[in-house]
């Protein structure tokens, strides 16, 4: 039962609480990239839960039975690094064999999600707050969540902003910006917001 | 070389964040003191010289295919360097950054001149390109953090002048929410809209000139 509730209790800090691109500012490039549209916003999610739940395993065993054990902690920056980016490439080539219609869905954004901040951030996360398997597991996954929360409500706000009248200076960009703050905003609303403590 | 236009280029016209619009992750996250915005932007300065500079070494070496793998390695080196070196002299700096120091590897801006100054250039052109860029990210992180620590926490140089900075408004004024996430998306959105218009404006000026 002590397992379920820390669980719950992770899930709901990394979906809402302590979201990973309001709250936490990681994984900024591609949720101001990829948020054009809702529903390659949507794909992209997709393809992060699933990376940022795998990475999050994968480094967690490389960890706890490769680099502790031969003192290579030093080490950990580069060797995580090296593997998602391996990751990131077998789930690519895996999709393409396996599941096509998914792999063409997702297109570019897969090669993308290596230098997406938030998969290397969940990774070191994990090993800093001392997670065990399971908990990596799942906060790796609903980081993952919490990040396609985000960026669907914020390609549905970016599908209405096209049309608005906004000084010129803040076309495009600086008032997508200012609007991620605004969502920003209500995320804090979350916060403080503790369950079984 | 043209030293006058790189440098205009890596803060103005092409600067990494409010032109180019990359590594914003870090430019939110860390600018709430002057503290960590000026050692953030060194720690990114000094890993994009070291980048480039050995990037540019390799540059006819390292095969085509596999290039992004390689340069992330070379990052990657200079970023547990610099990290290592920063929890041994500057414990504090490397508390208040915290996870976002080991993140610099995956800092596009970093990798973005080493796909498209350093594997094209010599080496020393690549240095002076990585000093501009890096003191270009440099001079953002700075205004922003002046901005959010004046309003959100009403002092100056908090870290850098004593450990509190100097107090400019009082301590019932300021708008705490400067310092959270929120105050980063709003200067950032300003600062970049700036960036914008000033680049319109000498556009235009060029244009009837």
């Amino acid at each position: 039962m002590s397992l379920f509730i820390s669980l719950f209790t992770i899930s709901l800090n990394a979906i809402l609480v302590e979201n990973f691109i309001l709250v936490k500012f990681y994984g900024i490039c591609p949720f101001m990239g990829v948020s054009k549209k809702a529903d390659t916003a949507l794909g992209m999610g997709g393809a992060v839960i699933f990376v940022m739940a795998i990475a999050s395993a994968a480094t967690w065993a490389v960890n706890t039975y490769l680099l502790l054990p031969f003192d290579l902690v030093y080490m950990q920056t580069v060797v995580f690094i090296l593997v998602i980016a391996a990751l990131v490439q077998l789930v690519e080539m895996f999709l393409q064999k396996v599941v096509p219609a998914l792999y063409q869905a997702l297109g570019v954004y897969l090669p993308l999600i290596t230098t997406n901040c938030a998969v290397l951030g969940v990774a070191l996360l994990n090993i800093q707050n001392g997670y065990s398997f399971i908990e990596s597991l799942v906060f790796g996954a609903t980081g993952g969540i919490g990040f396609t929360l985000a960026i669907v409500l914020f390609s549905s706000v970016r599908e209405r902003m096209e049309d608005c009248d906004c000084p010129k200076a803040f076309k495009g960009f600086p008032i997508a910006l200012i609007a991620a703050g605004l969502l920003a905003l209500a995320f804090m609303g979350f916060s403080g917001f503790k369950v079984f403590t | 070389m043209n030293f006058k236009k790189q440098l205009r280029n890596g803060i103005l016209t092409n600067n990494p964040v409010s032109g180019q619009l990359l590594g914003l992750c870090s430019t939110m996250a860390i600018t709430t003191t002057l503290f960590n915005g000026i050692g953030m932007g060194l720690s990114v300065t000094i890993i994009l010289i070291c980048s480039n500079v050995v990037i540019s070494m390799l540059r006819k070496v390292i095969p085509d295919k596999i290039r992004i793998a390689a340069y992330i390695v070379v990052i990657a080196g200079f970023v547990t360097m610099v990290d290592l070196l920063l929890q041994a002299y500057l414990p504090a700096l490397s508390e208040n950054l915290g996870v976002f120091i080991p993140l610099i590897v995956v800092n596009c801006i970093i990798l973005g001149r080493a796909e498209s100054y350093a594997s094209k250039n010599g080496v020393f052109a690549s240095a002076v390109d990585g000093l501009m860029q890096g003191v270009g990210y440099t001079v953002v992180l700075v205004i922003m953090c002046i901005v959010r620590e004046l309003l959100g926490s009403g002092t100056f140089g908090a870290g850098v002048l004593g450990a509190d900075g100097v107090r400019i408004l009082s301590e019932q004024y300021p708008a705490m929410l400067m310092i959270l996430p929120f105050g980063g998306f709003l200067t950032l959105g300003c600062l970049i809209a700036f960036t914008q218009w000033f680049n319109q404006r000498l556009a235009d000026k060029e244009a009837s000139a």
